[in-house]
């Protein structure tokens, strides 16, 4: 049970919050930076852990998003089947993918790129396909209820992507510490010598791709039932392809707690932006672009890859400490 | 529909568009060819051109043909610059993270931009941008001829420089086996200083022999890029035939597919080319190997 007690150590200082926190201004960003924080953990399964870096999760977000409403508006399906719904429709098309992709052997820059195109082809098939709504998008009618996944209270929709983010932690630590993420890491290491030692590379990084696919799909889903609202710049946008990349990346990249730590850090940045200059548009990912560039060149394993450096350096330094390596300076 | 007095014309404006994203693809299989990366800052960069070509003309009446001069070099120079003092020692020597750079970089133009100009789109006015020549059974746009025949121009030029000049040959050299060019004593960092300059500049012709006839907003290059994308990955990643094969056909393909199934459905054709070459053969059609 020890490596799971940082998780609830984390849950339970976030879950008191809204107990404190009364603002909803407050609320709300806190939600959208949990959001992103869920699409980035899903990013960072496959990115961090299997090193396969996908510049188009959006695809994944934004199928999330368009079943879960258009299963309600269109079918009628109650809202929480439709958000099990956007889920598995978000993990199969992560495992067709993964499937098409690994077995033809694309790595590297051609996988970065294939994934880029396919988030965009989806957008623009939802930008004129009937049933998305086309151009005018799909809107979720008001209907608040716990039947319909809609409620007043910021604090309702706080704790159920805090439940989802909680749950993505889990998996993340259980991955981390079990057979297949062994086999992921060697992947993401050193793909051919990882397949001479008997590692099936392209399974893996398939199951990778559909856990990966499924956590950010469920951000898209929350997306759906928190803004009530879609359309294909929102669902298939580069902005949150972007976003679930940024994250742990800034955070640290193949850590259960990066993307979470990266998300509250770059939506903060965001918004201190934003009260500083006003909403001018595009100044808020100027910002990121920034970040995302600086954190690579600075602090490549993110803020906690950093801040274990640091704690390491610091520990030499002390005279009786023990002789270890030091080799990130 | 299959008449040849229109399938001809389709096909002649499908060729003359297709030798604008040529040189927009030379630029990036050059730097794939040497960096082995994909610069994810490329349409971004044509975006800046297209800006900065706009601004020659508004500001300075430059003439967009008179400005490639100026453009050329001052976007070499900021390719250059970009490699050798951010992307360069940001990444590490990562192949990973220099594709994270350059995304990073392209978010920080593209919005820059977006910050400084809006997403007002904007034209300029020359006097030549609707004259045409009479083939008799056609017209051909005058810009259009201008910028097929710079294009074959720029290729011949870099042709020359990679075969016959110093730097060149270090080029090759590093594409070939970054080792041992190390250990014969060319600088890697220049060189790649130098191939991204060439991309770079090859961004900013294009730009100039684009805006006559099109128009510049913040986000204009994506569109360029993707079907660039394309292009080097159907004419094989590195391969500057490829680029230019790659480039006629796609320019081709997309006319034709514009006739026949208007104009949103041919991008989809498009990615769905790029789709389909790079799980059938990622090595494209002049590519030795993925």
């Amino acid at each position: 049970m020890r490596p799971f007690l940082p998780i609830a150590a984390v849950l339970a200082v976030l879950a008191a919050v809204p107990f404190v926190v009364h603002s909803n201004t407050t609320l709300n960003f806190l939600v959208v930076a949990l959001m992103i924080a869920l699409a980035g953990q899903g990013w960072n399964i496959l990115g961090g852990y299997g090193g396969q870096y996908s510049f188009g999760h959006a695809a994944f977000f934004g199928t999330g998003t368009y079943v879960t409403a258009i299963l309600q508006v269109r079918y009628g399906v109650n809202a929480w089947f439709g958000f099990v719904g956007g889920i598995v429709a978000g993990a199969a098309l992560g495992g067709a993918l993964g499937a098409l992709v690994f077995r033809s052997g694309l790595r590297g820059s051609y996988f970065a790129l294939v994934t880029l195109a396919f988030a965009e082809v989806l957008r623009i098939i939802a930008s004129v396909a009937p049933i998305t709504g086309a151009g005018v998008g799909t809107l979720i009618k008001l209907d608040l209820g716990i039947r319909t996944f809609q409620f007043q209270s910021r604090a309702a929709f706080y704790w159920i992507i805090l439940a989802l983010v909680g749950v993505s932690l889990v998996l993340a630590q259980l991955i981390e510490r079990s057979r297949f993420g062994a086999w992921l890491i060697a992947v993401r290491e050193n793909e051919d010598a990882a397949k001479a030692l008997g590692v099936d590379a392209s399974t893996v990084k398939t199951v990778a791709m559909v856990i990966s696919a499924a956590i950010t799909a469920a951000a898209g889903c929350f997306y759906a039932q928190y803004f009530l609202f879609v359309d294909s710049g929102i669902a298939y946008g580069t902005w949150i392809s972007i976003e679930a990349l940024l994250t742990p990346i800034i955070g640290g990249v193949g850590t259960v707690f990066g993307p979470l730590l990266g998300a509250l850090v770059v939506k903060t940045l965001g918004e201190a932006a934003k009260l500083l200059t006003g909403d001018a548009p595009g100044l808020d990912l100027i910002i990121y672009g920034t970040v995302l560039v600086l954190v690579i060149w600075i602090m490549p394993r993110g803020l906690i890859g950093g801040l274990a450096s640091a704690r390491k350096l610091m520990r030499r330094e002390a005279p009786a400490a023990p002789t270890g390596e030091v080799r990130h300076g | 529909m299959l008449s040849p007095a229109i399938l001809i014309p389709a096909i002649i404006n499908g060729l003359l568009i297709g030798a604008i994203y040529a040189l927009i693809a030379l630029g990036l299989t050059l730097i794939y060819g040497v960096l082995h990366i994909i610069n994810f800052a490329h349409g971004a960069l044509l975006s800046a051109a297209l800006f900065a070509a706009f601004f020659a003309f508004r500001l300075l009446g430059l003439d967009p043909y008179v400005s490639v001069f100026l453009l050329a070099p001052a976007f070499f120079t900021l390719g250059y610059v970009l490699q050798r003092f951010i992307i360069g020692p940001a990444s590490h020597g990562d192949d990973r993270n220099m594709l994270l750079v350059t995304l990073g970089l392209a978010v920080i133009i593209e919005n820059a931009l977006l910050y400084a100009f809006r997403a007002d789109t904007r034209t300029i006015d020359v006097p030549y941008a609707f004259q045409t020549i009479n083939l008799g059974f056609t017209f051909l746009a005058v810009p259009r001829v201008v910028g097929f025949c710079a294009v074959f121009a720029v290729a011949f030029a870099l042709w020359v420089i990679m075969t016959f000049t110093d730097t060149g040959r270090a080029i090759r050299a590093v594409a070939k086996e970054k080792l041992g060019a190390q250990l014969a004593g060319i600088d890697v960092a220049h060189v790649y200083a130098v191939t991204f300059g060439l991309g770079t500049a090859c961004v900013a012709i294009a730009a100039c022999l684009l805006i006559p006839t099109y128009y510049v907003n913040p986000r204009v290059g994506d569109a360029f890029v993707l079907v660039a994308f394309t292009i080097v990955v159907l004419g094989g990643m590195g391969s500057v035939p490829g680029a230019l094969v790659g480039a006629l056909l796609i320019g081709v393909a997309e006319s034709l597919s514009g006739l026949f199934l208007g104009e949103s459905l041919g991008q989809i054709g498009i990615f769905l080319i790029f789709i389909v070459v790079l799980l059938v053969r990622p090595s494209g059609l002049f590519g030795a190997r993925a």
